[in-house]
């Protein structure tokens, strides 16, 4: 499977992302810098982690309107994988490609720690590779990551299938106090209702070795990977 | 050159440039003339103490700088050694305490962003940041105001430039209330062969400024950080910078492309004294000269004078010269990134920094009367009064288990996760132990099975009774860190805080200060390879203690062995390698049994540092966790004996029950030795290890080898922290004490 790993001014998790494609997982990788409209032969866009912009304004705000995003727009809309981390979330919801917003976290801190988060069901090619139920160890670093959608749009995420990844306790439970950032239903990952598009806020790319502490973030990668057809929506 | 006539009485003048009458006519004399206005100010920001180390250079040369793999010692904007693998490691710290002291989330920002300059200035790229923060008790709202806003900062700008911030200190005592202390450390990595140093050479070889506008901010910034801090301080707000880390990044990320491809002379960043000191430095370490013209500067705000551009302190700049005609080329790599770049200058043979606003010269000055011949002085230098004999039968012996409850919650013991978690710590991918899992941070290095290992301490405690002693316990604590977590160190970057150098006193405490430090780099073959003093630490009434920040780097020879400080498994044999005992003297105990009475704190002498012995224990440490015979290691701080363990428990979330003949294996004999002493007494030369039983008779055998004491002390196991007739703590309730200490009252 042949990545796409977009670089913004401002990214900053680019090279860590590309070490897991490329390195651990042998797959071809290439960085699209952010004036390309150019996604020939890629199969998965990623959107990296980092301050793209600085996330003047708001996170995501500026570099949705980069020339890349509207490359990434018709790939999505050809059903093309999209998948966005930590910052990369934040990008495809100013761009419109998931639906809701992101606020400040609501301690008003930047928070980076490792959280547990619940897959919600695995008919995503995202979560291919996991059982509903799953609790995944993964880390955070982020200041905006409280996922905001009015209770009408939520109703409709949960009843679609669209909540793939619940921050919750490390016994599975989904409580206020497992919440690190204020999170509507504590929400940490979304997809699209094609579910081509996914985000989450967690970086699974800083927990595919166990040297650095969890493997955890491997289950995501595993699940694109396993090339499993897109689900129809729940 | 006519002088520019200039209405304001000469004193007033040189209050606003920071010069003495004295200094104004040593001025005079090298030029043979009287100087401009803009000349003036150049001069001021270059002679500052800040800029000149006026104060502080006669003793500096006394400090180690040589040693076998080092690649670059101070005199550059960072230093370097050799890690091995064909890379060199490049690490600098730097205070920003003034700033910090009058706004500051901007101080602290710009603190990190000026000190990641340095670094990839040289070349490298910039894989870790640390801290030495040091600020009044955390329950009074200024201070309480100051430590959050600083954080703050710091998160701001090392999280957008996605480098970890991976380890520091924070340090409450009441000196600081009034003059906290933010040092930053930055830590990089770059192939040997491309480090870079900022020497300009090549007459005509163009001079590009590149990166921000220039701005007004920031005018004699380095003027405001060479004086005490007064009762007006705060209407110099102003005078802080504001920092832009996304700038700062495009900067970063452009600027290490560019030396890629080989296109570059010099790089020189732009930090205090603004494009004075910068095109000084650059053109003093390559001997040359450099003529600037002001009109070619892109400036943020319009109507500025040719004196303004000069001493602006805008961050996010940086100059750089590169071969003539390939100007072009470098214009390019720069405006991929979104920066743009002017063409300020012309590197010159005439050793001259000379000024032009368009065809008008405003200033001409020799550079080495900015750089190497300022002013230097040996300031009268006299001993305080020593501290007094220190009393214990005015401490009263506290129920050990009460004790350990209280220490555990003191702000200078418990948890730092409120702080480091608002630093993105894992960003990069190579953080083996994050902060707050053992006395230092490891990281590992792409193309190396081998780690890296940062620290950051200081002993200002133990300064305050005796500078020389705690500058050399100061840097024992920092190896022996690194040393716990198996790392041999490799070189000290040291941030020397001090007041007021006019007073006698501090003088003589700077002097013992860089005494205790060489004492302990040459006993331990740690060389200093960069360093910055900040003076004039002192004003509204207090002065801060000496305190000498110790920053070092070390390598771990295979990076998977490296441990951190929790215990890992019941039934697990806990020793005592070192000292069995430690002093009360400055402890933290004191400050906890004694509060109504902080003068007992500053009583009494020091801990004694044998440095050779540390040395023995440090390197039997090393060995003991690279051999894998130990599963966890922790330094005996801030609290002692019984807090170390109760860390290593609370770290691993597993109890720990002391043998019931501990007194006498730690040396009480008889029973007579004070408890407290026992367990809360602090000293230098003392690390808990654990390991597994049948480990136990290897580890003695090198300790004896070695020549260092071990003492058994107990068993890891259970949910309750018990020292037989002392101490038992439920360790749910140990943990929530220590994990709530910096939370808000």
């Amino acid at each position: 499977m042949r990545f796409g790993v977009v670089v913004f001014p401002g990214t900053n998790c680019e090279q860590e992302t590309v070490r897991v494609l490329r390195d651990l997982y042998q797959q071809p990788t290439e960085l699209l810098w952010h004036e390309s409209e150019d996604l020939s032969g890629v199969d998965c866009v990623v959107l990296p982690g980092g301050f793209a912009y600085g996330d003047y304004l708001r996170a995501g705000a500026i570099a949705r309107f980069s020339p890349i995003m509207r490359a990434v727009e018709r790939f999505a809309r050809a059903d093309g994988l999209v998948w966005g981390i930590c910052n990369g979330f934040q990008i495809l919801l100013e761009a419109g490609l998931l639906p809701g917003a992101m606020r400040r976290n609501a301690s008003l801190r930047f928070r980076c720690e490792w959280v547990h988060v619940r897959v919600e069901h695995n008919r995503s090619p995202f979560t291919a590779a996991c059982q509903p139920g799953q609790v995944l160890r993964l880390p955070i670093a982020h200041g905006e990551g409280n996922y905001f959608a009015p209770p009408d749009l939520l109703a409709q995420l949960a009843a679609r299938g669209q909540i793939l990844l619940r921050y919750c306790d490390a016994a599975g439970h989904v409580t206020a106090a497992a919440n690190p950032n204020g999170s509507v239903a504590n929400v940490a990952g979304l997809a699209s209702e094609g579910g081509n598009v996914f985000a989450l806020m967690p970086h699974p790319e800083r927990a595919a070795e166990a040297i650095l502490g969890g493997t955890d973030g491997r289950w995501l990668f595993d699940s694109v990977l396993s090339k499993v057809h897109l689900a129809a929506p729940a | 050159m006519p002088p520019r006539p200039e209405p304001r009485p000469l004193a007033d003048l040189l209050a606003e440039v920071g010069l003495t009458e004295a200094e104004y006519a040593r001025l005079c004399a090298a030029l043979g003339r009287a100087p401009n206005y803009v000349e003036l100010g150049m001069v001021g920001a270059m002679w500052s103490e800040h800029c000149s180390y006026k104060s502080s250079r006669v003793y500096l040369r006394r400090l180690p700088t040589q040693g076998p793999r080092v690649l670059q010692g101070p005199g550059e904007n960072a230093g370097a050694v050799e890690f091995g693998d064909g890379l060199a490691v490049v690490f600098k710290v730097e205070s920003h305490n003034h700033p910090s002291a009058v706004e500051p989330f901007e101080g602290a920002a710009t603190g990190v962003g000026g000190i990641l300059r340095d670094v990839f200035t040289m070349g490298a790229r910039p894989v870790a940041l640390l801290d030495s923060l040091h600020f009044g008790p955390p329950h009074e709202p200024r201070n309480r105001y100051l430590l959050d806003g600083v954080v703050a900062g710091i998160a701001h700008y090392g999280n957008c430039m996605g480098v970890p911030t991976v380890a520091g200190e924070v340090h409450f005592a009441p000196g600081y209330s009034a003059n906290p202390l933010v040092n930053a450390m930055c830590v990089g990595l770059v192939p040997r062969e491309r480090l870079v140093r900022a020497r300009a050479s090549g007459v005509g070889n163009p001079v590009l400024l590149v990166g921000a506008a220039t701005g007004r901010d920031g005018i004699h910034g380095a003027t405001f950080a060479s004086a005490e801090l007064d009762a007006r301080s705060e209407e110099r707000r102003p005078a802080v910078q504001v920092g832009n880390p996304f700038l700062e990044k495009l900067l970063l990320e452009a600027c290490l492309e560019l030396l890629a491809t080989g296109d570059v002379v010099a790089m020189q960043d732009l930090g205090a004294a603004g494009l004075t000191s910068s095109s000084a430095e650059i053109a003093g370490r390559g001997g040359c000269g450099i003529t600037l013209d002001v009109r070619q500067v892109t400036r943020r705000e319009a109507g500025m004078t040719p004196y303004e551009v000069m001493l602006s302190e805008s961050q996010e700049r940086m100059l750089v010269v590169v071969p003539a005609g390939s100007e072009a080329r470098a214009e390019a790599v720069f405006a991929r990134w979104g920066l743009h770049t002017d063409r300020v200058g012309v590197i010159t043979a005439d050793g001259l920094l000379r000024v032009c606003d368009g065809a008008e010269v405003v200033a001409e000055l020799p550079v080495r009367l900015l750089t190497d011949e300022a002013p230097r002085y040996e300031r009268p230098s006299a001993p305080p009064p020593p501290p007094a004999p220190l009393d214990l039968d005015a401490v009263p012996v506290l129920d050990p288990t009460v004790a350990l409850a209280a220490l555990l919650a003191s702000p200078n013991v418990g948890s730092r996760a409120p702080i480091y978690t608002q630093y993105d710590h894992t960003v990069q991918g190579n953080t083996v132990i994050p902060p707050g899992r053992a006395d230092a941070a490891v990281l590992r290095v792409a193309g190396s099975t081998k780690g890296l290992a940062v620290t950051i301490d200081s002993a200002a405690r133990y300064a305050t009774l005796d500078p020389r002693r705690g500058a050399a316990l100061a840097v024992a604590e920092a190896a022996r860190n690194l040393s716990c977590v198996g790392a041999l160190p490799l070189a000290i970057t040291d941030c020397l805080n001090l007041a007021n150098p006019e007073r006698p006193e501090v003088t003589w405490a700077l002097a013992e200060t860089v005494e205790g430090l060489r004492e302990a780099c040459v006993a331990f073959a740690i060389p200093v390879i960069s360093g910055n003093v900040s003076l004039y630490n002192e004003g509204v009434g207090s002065a801060i203690p000496p305190t000498a920040v110790v920053g070092m780097v070390g390598e771990v020879p295979e990076v998977t062995r490296a441990v951190d400080a929790g215990f890992k498994a019941a039934g697990d044999v806990v020793l005592l390698l070192g000292s069995p005992q430690g002093t009360l003297a400055g402890s933290e105990y004191l400050r906890v049994a004694v509060p109504e009475r902080p003068e007992l704190a500053l009583a009494g002498e020091a801990p004694t540092l044998d440095l050779a012995y540390e040395a023995r224990l440090q390197a039997l440490v090393r060995d003991l966790v690279q051999q894998g015979r130990v599963r966890a290691a922790h330094d005996c701080s801030e609290g002692g004996l019984a807090v170390a363990v109760a860390e290593c428990a609370i770290l691993g979330g597993l109890g720990f029950a002391a043998e019931p003949g501990w007194r006498a294996a730690l040396g009480d004999v008889d029973g007579g030795t004070r408890l407290d002493l026992l367990l809360f007494g602090e000293g230098p030369s003392r690390v808990v290890v654990e390991c597994a039983p049948e480990a136990v008779p290897a580890v003695r055998a090198a300790a004896a080898a070695a020549g260092v004491a071990v003492t058994e002390l107990g068993r890891v196991g259970g949910t309750r922290l018990v020292w037989p007739d002392a101490i038992d703590l439920d360790l749910a309730e140990a943990t929530a004490r220590w994990s709530t200490a910096l939370d808000a009252p």
